[in-house]
């Protein structure tokens, strides 16, 4: 969702940021085993990284703030396997499996496993030519949409300049509602902080946000 | 635990730990008999962020940047390529950006919307980054988050946030510290620290060094 707790930039009252000396990968085993299944499950291509993001988005605010990283990340993959029809609630109730499993298209093996790790690549051919160029004043558009974003509600109706085109890449609105990559051109816009948080703001700060052309308009 | 807890919080037994560790066996059971996932592939999944990747990655290319201009300018131009290009180096997934620190900007990296991070030269994220206090304030108070890490930027500096809210993702070569002029490589990168490649922190000096190897 769009206006939803995960949405935190500018929020107040969350307290001191606490580093953590000598910090390790993992707290808990639990948490390798929601990382690992995490991305074991994401192998088969049934869901996004958008369509991921977007189920973490839909936890109600009071679970979502009550839980740790990796607790909302097993909150948001269960949720998935049952919405995708890979695991039945009553499964889970059960904590075994009832029924033998549906046939996937892909399956993480060992073998891709010893790989590297690899982020994959969002970037798309481009439909059309960009309508913005480096330079170029832009302000946010005021959207308001009740499904997924990655326009930050502090970054809405601001004036910006174009800093970058980054290529044109996966449009994360459509895609996190298995609406198919709808490639949009990428920018780097960057806003002073007295645009975003008013004239008593430090002159000295500036922002950018990564905005896709649907977010922007020629100011 | 909640995100907003002191990172050292420890569970009473039988609250939230256990409960978690039950149901993530349970889904992992589930999905292992239905065939959904291999229990030795999860392993090595873990083993990788464990052991293979982390922030040792991200060191080198900064102290190839500080010896090498060349590279720090390709670094510049397209940071997947140029980290690509080093001899002898696992690739890196696109789309990398390197931002660089000078006497008049100081570049921090955060995501306001969840947590993206660039793991594939920094490894996982510390929870911090993740953390709702960073989340939230970075962006309207980056001094006061500095500030948290002990940090305070000379008068006159001013501060960059890149919010990662695309599948770019954002590295910070921080300046090179007085006093390492002709240092190798190797020793170079033994000064660069995570925090200092997400802009919350910065190199370690010469002596912190030399009194952190003392120990």
């Amino acid at each position: 969702m769009t206006n939803s707790i995960h949405d935190m930039g500018g929020m107040h009252g969350f307290g001191p940021v606490v580093p953590e000396p000598n910090e390790p990968v993992f707290h808990e085993d639990w948490e390798k085993r929601v990382y690992a299944l995490q991305r074991a499950m994401g192998t088969p291509g049934l869901w996004t990284i958008d369509g991921g993001r977007a189920s973490l988005e839909n936890l109600l605010p009071l679970a979502y703030l009550a839980s740790s990283y990796y607790k909302r990340w097993f909150l948001g993959l269960e949720r998935r396997v049952v919405a995708h029809g890979l695991v039945g609630d009553d499964e889970i109730s059960a904590s075994r499996s009832l029924r033998p499993g549906i046939r996937l298209n892909r399956k993480m093996t060992l073998g891709d496993a010893m790989k590297r790790p690899l982020r994959g690549n969002f970037e798309r051919p481009a439909p059309g030519p960009a309508r913005f160029k480096a330079g170029d004043q832009v302000r946010t558009r005021n959207i308001h949409p009740p499904t997924h974003t990655r326009l930050p509600r502090y970054a809405r109706g601001k004036l910006g300049t174009v800093e970058a085109v980054r290529g044109c890449h996966v449009f994360p609105d459509s895609a996190a509602l298995g609406s198919g990559d709808n490639p949009q051109w990428l920018y780097t816009v960057l806003f002073a902080g007295r645009e975003l948080w008013g004239e008593e703001a430090d002159p000295s700060i500036k922002v950018s946000i990564e905005a896709f052309e649907p977010y922007l308009s020629r100011a | 635990m909640p995100a907003n807890d002191p990172p050292t919080h420890k569970h009473d037994p039988g609250s939230e730990l256990s409960e978690m560790q039950l149901r993530v066996k349970a889904l992992e059971t589930i999905l292992t008999e239905k065939g959904y996932v291999d229990p030795a592939a999860l392993d090595q999944i873990i083993e990788n962020v464990e052991t293979r990747i982390g922030p040792h990655i991200g060191a080198r290319v900064v102290a190839r940047a500080w010896v090498d201009p060349e590279f720090k300018r390709r670094l510049l131009a397209d940071a997947t390529e140029a980290v690509n290009s080093l001899a002898g180096f696992n690739p890196v997934g696109a789309h990398l950006i390197a931002v660089e620190n000078t006497p008049q900007t100081h570049n921090v990296v955060v995501c306001t919307l969840c947590s993206c991070y660039p793991w594939d030269v920094l490894g996982l994220p510390p929870v911090w980054y993740k953390s709702a206090p960073y989340r939230s304030r970075t962006v309207i108070d980056p001094k006061g988050v500095l500030a948290d890490f002990g940090i305070a930027l000379p008068p006159g500096t001013d501060i960059r946030i890149w919010d990662s809210t695309a599948e770019t993702r954002f590295l910070v070569i921080p300046m090179q510290p007085a006093g390492t002029e002709g240092w190798s490589e190797e020793q170079l990168a033994s000064l660069v620290t995570r925090d200092s490649m997400v802009g919350i922190g910065l190199p370690k000096s010469p002596n912190e060094n030399k009194a952190e190897a003392a120990r």
